[in-house]
């Protein structure tokens, strides 16, 4: 932590550099902001070097919200205080904004059309499908172990399948995963 | 009436932001909850429209809030909805970031994102789950939800591709009567 604050110290971006780097970051974003945003931070403005940036992130998955947007909220307030961390995600959400408004005027003036009714439906299945994709892909990839696997288990049916309220239901699975983490992470 | 509308929105955007867990795609079912359920704002179908649009447009997925207050109330509604679902975990996040800078609580992080990745991973999949239904697209929608995952699955192009091309597929399933 202590080396990362010194390597920043002495290039510590601007306003301007930071609204100008998450502006991008939220252009440039095309079906998911993850895999650019490591690129603008790490890569072109050497914002924080690879291992900052993989500390960061830990930090942001750990946090609910969209990452990039706690990123945002995180890298501004580091550099430039609180100030920093609005300019960083107003700049975020400016453009993409901007398009999804052009998106839902375009969607308005199509949607009662019986073709883009079909599309549309079309595109929901589609979208649903992606999801349930990326799900399978990171559970195939996150090599859980059994408790984890039974926790995710349960928020699946419990959310997903029995449709219960997602409060009461995290506020019951949250601390059991919390308590199977703790006993686990200390087993190691 | 409307002063009612925006004042719901933000609670309910608000409530929600803090279950994101490992972002908007986990709250998915509690959305669909909230909006055709409780508040009855839209019907299933419509919500999973409006699901697959914030999916196709650029930037963070905060934006299935945005596009659903913009359902609801207009540009006003997108903005209030927008900025509830992302306030109260932003700044969580703030104060996490200055707090980890004190304590370095790294051991901490590392625990709870241990407990966290099972629980987002599966309330993704309920996500999807619950979107595939609402998108109410019959034999012929679980098809191709069925085959966008295993594109999904099986390889890394972007997201739009398998999207574009799910779209089209029920487009001409539909067109020759099959949908």
């Amino acid at each position: 932590m202590t080396t990362l604050e010194t390597a920043t110290d002495t290039a510590r971006p601007t306003l301007p550099a930071l609204f100008t780097g998450f502006l991008k970051i939220g252009m440039m974003g095309f079906g998911g902001v993850g895999p650019v945003a490591r690129h603008i931070i790490v890569a072109e403005r050497n914002w924080l070097d690879d291992r900052g940036y993989a500390e960061l992130m830990g930090i942001c998955q750990a946090l609910p919200g969209a990452n990039t947007v706690n990123a945002a909220v995180m890298l501004g307030d580091r550099f430039r205080g609180a100030v920093g961390a609005l300019t960083c995600v107003f700049a975020l959400m400016a453009m993409p904004l901007l398009s999804l408004v052009a998106i839902a005027n375009l969607y308005d003036a199509v949607s009662n059309h019986p073709l883009a009714q079909v599309a549309l439906t079309g595109a929901a299945a589609s979208a649903a499908g992606l999801i349930l994709g990326t799900a399978a892909r990171l559970l195939s990839h996150a090599g859980l172990a059994r408790w984890a696997w039974i926790m995710a288990a349960a928020a699946f049916l419990a959310v997903g399948i029995l449709r219960l309220p997602m409060l009461p239901a995290l506020l019951v699975l949250v601390p059991l995963s919390l308590a199977a983490a703790t006993l686990g992470a200390r087993r190691i | 009436m409307e002063r009612g509308v925006f004042a719901q929105l933000f609670v309910t955007f608000g409530i929600i932001s803090l279950m994101a867990i490992g972002g908007a795609t986990a709250v998915v079912p509690e959305v669909h909850r909230q909006m055709v359920d409780v508040l009855s704002w839209m019907d299933a179908p419509t919500f999973a429209r409006l699901f697959a649009i914030a999916q196709t447009a650029p930037g963070p997925n905060v934006m299935i809030a945005s596009i659903l207050g913009w359902h609801v109330a207009g540009t006003p509604g997108l903005l209030v909805a927008t900025a509830a679902f992302m306030l109260p975990s932003s700044l969580l996040a703030l104060a996490c970031s200055r707090g980890l800078q004190r304590f370095s609580g790294n051991r901490m992080v590392q625990v709870t994102t241990l407990a966290l990745v099972p629980i987002a991973l599966g309330l993704m999949l309920a996500s999807g789950i619950v979107a595939a239904l609402a998108a109410d697209a019959g034999l012929v929608g679980f098809a191709i939800t069925a085959a966008t995952m295993v594109v999904t699955y099986r390889s890394k192009v972007n997201p739009l591709v398998p999207m574009a091309l799910g779209t089209v597929a029920y487009v001409a399933l539909w067109s020759v009567g099959l949908a």
